[in-house]
């Protein structure tokens, strides 16, 4: 069945993307953030420039840092942020 | 509890409110993060904070809540600031009160270098030669990873 989440971007990856989320319906076949992020760069430009990047890139599940392999459920919220900066 | 505001925060009023109606305090120790106005050989004209609202709250209460337990301090407290900042104001402050002097610096210490670390804010600067966003140092995982009990 399809899972519908929604993503949120911060900082860089918000200015490069121009906006600072997308509702996004996962097909059976995505089932972790590194599925996610498959199919966001499949989006193209600038999704595939952003995402291409991925090593600057930090990720958490709702609110809470997570792994590239971590499992996804229907209504989760995953946010795609760089390394902090904060203090 | 931490709090994340845009407003300016008085530090004299926070230390009051910090340490009122308590009397077995041994001491405070506090940590005042500034905003300064370069960055290598540019001039900062302001700095833009942006944060996770939500996420950012939850990590700097864990914060406290492991600085209290780790270090045993009587009382933490983190204010961070978001949104636009001008050069000499303060970004973000760090409050560790203990029986003794050696855990509460500890403890201000720790919060501090965990925060940058660990709190979802992302610094832009604003400059004379173009806006930025900063990227994380390598020398703040450092400092963090020095706290790490293992």
């Amino acid at each position: 069945m399809d899972q519908q989440i929604t993503v949120l971007y911060f900082a860089w990856i918000k200015s490069e993307l121009g906006k600072t989320s997308d509702q996004i319906t996962l097909p059976a076949s995505v089932g972790d953030v590194a599925g996610l992020v498959s199919l966001l760069a499949k989006k193209g430009s600038p999704y595939a420039e952003v995402f291409a990047r991925r090593d600057k890139i930090w990720v958490a599940i709702n609110q809470n840092r997570a792994e590239w392999a971590q499992p996804l459920h229907a209504g989760d919220e995953v946010a795609f942020f760089p390394p902090v900066t904060g203090g | 509890m931490a709090r994340v505001q845009a407003e300016m925060f008085d530090v004299g009023a926070e230390f009051a409110a910090f340490t009122h109606g308590r009397s077995d305090l041994g001491g405070v120790v506090s940590f005042v993060g500034l905003t300064r106005d370069f960055s290598g050989d540019a001039t900062v004209h302001k700095l833009e904070l942006e944060h996770y609202p939500g996420m950012t709250e939850r990590q700097l209460n864990d914060i406290e809540r492991q600085a209290v337990t780790q270090f045993t301090l009587q009382a933490a407290k983190i204010i961070h600031r978001y949104g636009i900042l001008l050069p000499s104001e303060a970004i973000v402050l760090v409050m560790a009160a203990a029986p003794h002097r050696a855990a509460a610096f500890e403890g201000c210490w720790f919060m501090i270098d965990w925060l940058k670390t660990k709190a979802p804010f992302w610094k832009r600067e604003h400059r004379s030669d173009g806006s930025f966003w900063l990227e994380a140092k390598a020398s703040d995982d450092l400092a963090a990873a020095r706290w790490a009990r293992g």
